[in-house]
């Protein structure tokens, strides 16, 4: 997908990292020479909370809230959270899935059931144009420190857009602690990677 | 050059731009990084005050010894500091004072949805209200020139998606302000509202006002962008933004102050478009004021009569975004209805969402306090903070909440209502701080019968981790006294206090059990920091239950911690699962070891033991 008006979605559970990617991916637009808004709410955002933000690159953004349909790629972390939020995208719209499975506590108190992987690839697969999925969490072991799923996730959705790698690397340095910049580059490379496979 | 800045963080900028010199606030969602990004900038006092009538009362007397001064808020926080909001409207000052309103349209994080720019009209104050990060550096900026141009505090009112969103901004430098000379002012006239000076002030407020009418006419942030003619769009704040994206050809009149509003330019706009409508989020503020003027509004129905709350187009409720803004003018008669997109059904029919609502955190300190008091079935009136969370399933431990400081005020009134039941209050420390002592002080004083629970979690927790009088540092991280609870409670005359870990569940139990044989008010304090508290992070170690030793029971189930599962292996005797631990999520606070009937979990201290 071109690199010039986007829309992203990016859903996910307190905790995973989903604002840092927002603002690596926020960053990423900037060095585009794009103009930028990224949305997100925080407050009752506590760990085990449902977490989304919007990030939206064009020649001039207006809302900072993207209506529903409107999204071109939803970049989930979670599973569930995709499902939760595919009405977002647009028709033709794309899905990179992190294919971790984490239980809300509705769920664990078995109060709840987890939707099963076959409903939830159905509906994937009807509303997306494409299904993109990542295993973020053995990407992250691999490269070194769990804490990295994000950014393997990030390596992931870089290979559905045009940017050239060493920008998302710069947007990610400025983003990153220094001792943590080259285990960030390693999981953004087997993101890229994995998901360059599957396309 | 430009930078990507959150609307809190360009608010920050444009008040030390402005060489703001003091700033106070309480923290809140979504006001507070704005006080703790201006706490970064050189040459600035900023502190957190124990609630917003402090903050605000802080930043006048900084305004009177003539220092641009700011405070910041949550929109609930203005109610909290609206006493000392209004007889600054009276007083004016002798330097810029700025007053941020961070209203929360859809609570997102809020008790009620209000719109503030009400306590504008309300108090006569100019309100300015930026539309993204760009403007709320200016409009910040020159909230303090406006401010002092018309001796007047001003308000900035900013909104959940204008805090929270960044967008590109310019970056500037700190203006340099002439050294003041004056001494703090004796001009009781001016200063001291007794009845006599206050009578003779209000006059002077009603021409301000007009004054600032006038102003608003020719005020560079109230502009007109003609495109076509058929719409026109009255609209401010973030709104602005989603009518451009709505109605692309529409042309707009931007409001950057919203009050007083420029009748002039909205009578001449009303004349170069057909039909004129207002596009705003929350109240029909600027709708209301437009009819006034008498000037005409394009009316989708026929005149419905009089509604005490009626906005013709766009939802009261909520915060606006465009899908909602777009399907309003579809029903309007605004825009025309897209040819019909095929909507998929999502999921199969019979398929439903777990949902994923907040939760108290594994290891959370109020777990154990909250499950105690669930336990005694008696009423339990809360208050604003994580704990809150505890009115959720399986803990359901909180009955009433519903503001800052308000758990042992309507716990006290339901006792000596002469209600059968005895009552708890349950507030945290940072909330005690902020409200809860004049409550406290009411209990010992009029005597009820209340035991109130200060959950002291040594920091302010839900707004992510702000430092408060009980914490030993400062805003801007300078050591301070700390002031203690114990002594704090029994000099507002409640003798029986005790301070237990929060994670001691037993001995919680046997103290509320004992006291609820007692008459007379208590104070039980529950200490235990934080477990997302950096310090306390690194004590976390994982448990685990002991399968042979489990039963199934579901006891630590009740406890509500999210890292305690229902396992896939199953007592054989009574057929349901074992309890499982799920440790990437564990921190060992032992709450489940300690319910557990079976000793099935060994605790920290046993694990810690049986390895030497």
């Amino acid at each position: 997908m071109s690199s010039g008006k986007m829309n992203f979605m990016l859903v996910g559970v307190g905790g995973q990292g989903t604002l840092l990617a927002s603002d690596i991916l926020a960053d990423l637009g900037v060095r585009l020479g794009l103009d930028v808004k990224k949305a997100e709410v925080h407050g009752m955002a506590q760990r085990g909370g449902s977490v989304t933000s919007f990030v939206r690159w064009d020649a001039q953004v207006f809302s900072p809230i993207i209506a529903r349909g409107e999204v071109d790629i939803l970049v989930a972390f979670e599973q569930l959270e995709a499902l939760r939020y595919l009405g977002f995208l647009k028709p033709g719209g794309m899905l990179l899935v992190n294919e971790q499975v984490i239980e809300p506590i509705t769920v664990k108190a078995g109060d709840a059931l987890y939707p099963a992987d076959s409903a939830m690839s159905s509906a994937f697969e009807r509303v997306a144009s494409r299904v993109c999925r990542v295993d973020g969490l053995t990407l992250a072991e691999q490269a070194g420190n769990v804490r990295t799923v994000n950014v393997a996730i990030l390596g992931a959705l870089s290979a559905l857009l045009d940017a050239d790698p060493q920008t998302w690397l710069e947007a990610i340095q400025a983003h990153v602690p220094p001792t943590a910049v080259e285990v960030n580059r390693t999981a953004f490379m087997l993101g890229r990677e994995q998901a360059l496979q599957e396309v | 050059m430009k930078r990507l800045l959150s609307g809190n963080e360009a608010i920050a900028m444009g008040a030390w731009q402005a060489g703001v010199s003091v700033a106070s606030a309480y923290p809140g969602t979504p006001s507070t990084e704005i006080l703790e990004h201006l706490a970064r900038f050189p040459g600035v006092y900023a502190e957190w005050a124990p609630n917003e009538k402090v903050a605000l009362d802080v930043a006048i007397g900084a305004a009177y010894a003539g220092k641009r001064a700011l405070a910041a808020m949550k929109h609930v926080g203005v109610n909290v500091a609206a006493d000392a909001l209004f007889y600054a409207a009276m007083t004016g000052a002798e330097a810029g004072l700025v007053l941020v309103s961070a209203d929360d349209p859809s609570m997102h994080s809020s008790q009620n949805e209000q719109d503030n720019r009400q306590f504008a009209r309300f108090a006569r104050l100019p309100c300015l209200e930026p539309s993204d990060s760009q403007e709320a550096r200016e409009f910040t900026l020159a909230a303090f020139d406006l401010s002092e141009q018309f001796d007047t505090p001003v308000m900035l009112r900013a909104t959940t998606r204008l805090c929270h969103t960044s967008t590109l901004s310019e970056v500037g430098e700190r203006r340099d302000l002439p050294a003041r000379t004056g001494k703090y002012p004796r001009n009781p006239a001016k200063y001291v509202m007794v009845p006599a000076n206050a009578r003779s002030r209000h006059p002077l407020i009603e021409q301000r006002l007009l004054d600032l009418a006038k102003f608003s006419e020719t005020c560079k942030f109230n502009r007109i962008e003609m495109r076509s003619s058929s719409l026109g769009i009255i609209t401010a704040g973030v709104a602005y933004q989603i009518a451009r994206e709505v109605f692309p050809d529409a042309s707009i009149l931007k409001l950057g102050m919203v009050y007083p509003l420029p009748a002039g330019q909205i009578r001449d706009f009303a004349t170069r478009v057909e039909r004129m409508i207002v596009l705003e989020e929350l109240d029909p503020f600027i709708e209301e004021q437009v009819r006034l003027m008498g000037v005409e509004l394009f009316e989708p129905s026929p005149d419905l009569g009089y509604s005490p709350n009626r906005k013709s187009i766009f939802p009261l409720i909520g915060e606006l975004e465009p899908g909602v803004v777009r399907s309003s003018a579809i029903k309007a008669g605004l825009i025309m209805a897209p040819a019909e997109k095929a909507i998929e059904t999502m999921l199969e029919p019979g398929i439903t969402l777990p949902g994923r609502p907040p939760v108290l955190c594994a290891g959370c300190p109020h777990r154990g306090t909250l499950y105690i008091l669930h336990k005694t079935g008696l009423p339990i009136n809360g208050d604003i903070g994580c704990y809150t969370l505890g009115v959720t399933p399986p803990l359901n431990a909180i009955d009433t909440c519903g503001c800052m400081g308000a758990s042992i005020g309507v716990a006290h009134g339901a006792a000596m209502a002469g209600d059968a039941e005895r009552h708890f209050a349950v507030l945290g420390d940072s909330t005690f701080f902020h409200t809860g002592l004049p409550a406290l002080l009411n209990v010992a004083y009029n005597r009820s019968n209340v035991i109130t629970i200060i959950m002291d979690n040594r920091i302010t927790g839900m707004t992510g981790h702000q430092q408060n009088p009980g914490t030993g540092l400062t805003l801007q991280q300078k050591e301070t006294v700390v002031i203690e609870l114990e002594p704090l409670v029994k000099a507002l005359g409640i003798p029986r206090v005790l301070t237990v870990d929060a994670f001691d569940v037993d001995l919680i139990e046997k103290t509320i059990k004992a006291w609820l044989k007692e008459v007379g008010p208590g104070v039980l304090i529950t200490r235990h920091a934080c477990a997302l508290l950096p310090e306390e992070r690194r004590t976390w170690m994982s448990l685990s239950v002991i399968p042979e030793k489990c039963n199934g029971c579901t006891v630590c189930f009740r406890i509500g911690c999210p890292a305690i599962l229902k396992s896939t292996m199953m007592d054989v005797k009574y057929n349901r699962p074992l309890a499982e631990i799920d440790a990437s999520l564990c921190t060992g606070c032992g709450i489940c070891a300690r319910v557990c009937p079976r000793d099935a979990i060994p605790t920290r201290e046993q694990i810690m033991a049986g390895e030497e």
